[in-house]
């Protein structure tokens, strides 16, 4: 699972009103390397919640993003390099997904994390 | 019909390590899959600037229907409550993320995300209640709801379904309006059994110029030719579309006659379906009172 998923995802569960964003726990992340398309990046940047995706890469390792955006920076090669890998080329593997409002963790197994509720948190 | 897996068991246990890999080894699945996929692409209608966008693929199974995503260099989130297909689609190296997950308990997505979504074959599944804590329209509606708000304005959900008979696809069309989604059913090859596929076509937003429902492929075609034109369910529902004016709904003129009606009936029951008793009434043409 990427941080770009880390970043749409939010706790559904009954009851919860502010889902996102989901915290972190790490057992184990791959990196993996994928093309770098400025256009993508530049749609994607309107999208994320930049905040949310500081603290996942930090959680991941990578202490690169800066702690906000300007709208110059899509300018800078630079900037969108370090977005692409901390949206794109991070993985989590294993590990799981902390419901913020209620602690419920949902797993991550080979980087697919498991969002099924259960029946009373439907 | 008789074999429609919905029907079987749920999806989660349906698709199991056997049948995940059985349904991804399929060259003529693989092929169908590809061809309804490029097919929701393109009604999807995505701006043609090259910019790849994120898009969601619903009941992603083994990932074939993302294939189609990727080959169009868009990115994609997978969503699939089988564990063996996304097993299979690990496997297979998808480019796109997987989730595991119930699109019946409601997308645990955040609002406005996705730039558009697409399912094959997949949202049907919805119209069983395979637990007793599971009440279709409860679940029609946390899924529609949900997917209305994960989606960007103005972008659409094209969803390729296999509704078992008109009152399942009014079903879900209804919940799908109520959601607040306009647009409609585009069914391509109305007029045969074997091709004919419907996919509902939804704008995110109030009805506009954009959400006007596309042709279908085929639909304007004579079907007087096809021998499957006479499929009652078919004949009955060409376009089931509220934005599109009545009389486009167009029915079938010629008929195959009552001793051809009376043999196909006979080889359903043959084959164990249920077919209505013969009666005077049987092959007659019917009012066109809509
Ligand atoms: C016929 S397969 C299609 C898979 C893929 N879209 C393709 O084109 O190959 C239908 C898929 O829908 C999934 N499905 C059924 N009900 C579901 C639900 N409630 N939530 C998520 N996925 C579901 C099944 O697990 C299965 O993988």
């Amino acid at each position: 699972m990427r941080l770009l998923t880390h970043n749409m995802l939010s706790s559904n569960i009954k009851g919860v009103t502010n889902g996102f964003p989901l915290a972190l726990e790490v057992t184990k992340l791959v990196t993996k390397p994928v093309d770098f398309n400025p256009d993508f990046l530049k749609n994607m940047l309107l999208k994320v919640e930049w905040k949310a995706l500081v603290e996942a890469s930090r959680a991941m390792g990578y202490a690169e993003l800066p702690e906000q955006t300007e709208p110059s920076m899509v300018e800078s090669e630079e900037f969108l390099r370090k977005f692409h890998h901390a949206l794109l080329e991070l993985h989590l593997e294993e590990g799981s997904l902390v419901c913020p409002q209620t602690g419920r963790k949902f797993p991550v197994c080979k980087g697919i994390p498991n969002m099924l509720l259960h029946e009373d948190e439907v | 019909m008789s074999s429609r897996p919905e029907i079987q068991a749920p999806p989660e246990i349906f698709y199991n390590d056997d049948e995940a890999r059985k349904y991804t080894s399929s060259s003529r699945i693989i092929e169908i899959q590809a061809k309804l996929s490029e097919r929701a692409l393109e009604l999807l209608a995505l701006p043609e600037d090259g910019v790849p966008r994120l898009l969601l693929d619903i009941g992603c199974g083994s990932g074939l229907s993302g294939e189609t995503l990727t080959e169009s260099g868009h990115q994609w989130v997978g969503l699939d409550i089988s564990q063996s297909m996304l097993d299979v689609a690990v496997e297979r190296e998808v480019e796109g993320d997987l989730i595991l997950g119930d699109m019946g308990q409601g997308l645990a997505l955040r609002p406005g995300v996705v730039d558009g979504a697409i399912s094959i074959s997949a949202v049907q599944w919805l119209c069983n209640a395979d637990k007793s804590s599971h009440d279709p329209r409860k679940r029609l509606k946390a899924f529609f709801e949900s997917l209305y708000r994960s989606l960007s304005r103005g972008a659409r959900a094209v969803l390729q379904v296999y509704p078992e008979n008109v009152a399942q696809r009014e079903l879900i069309l209804s919940f799908a309006m109520r959601a607040g989604f306009a647009g409609g059913i585009v069914v391509d090859y109305p007029h045969s059994s074997k091709s004919r596929k419907e996919y509902l076509v939804l704008t995110c937003g109030p009805p506009s110029l954009s959400s006007a429902t596309p042709q279908g492929i085929g639909e304007d075609a004579d079907c007087s030719n096809d021998e499957s034109s006479e499929d009652e369910e078919n004949q009955a529902v060409c376009v089931s579309d509220r934005h599109r004016p009545r009389k486009k709904q167009k029915l079938n003129k010629k008929t195959k006659g009552r001793q051809w009606v009376l043999k196909k009936k006979e080889q359903m029951r043959k084959k164990g379906n249920a077919v209505p008793p013969d009666s005077r009434y049987t092959a007659r043409k019917r009012k066109d009172h809509f």
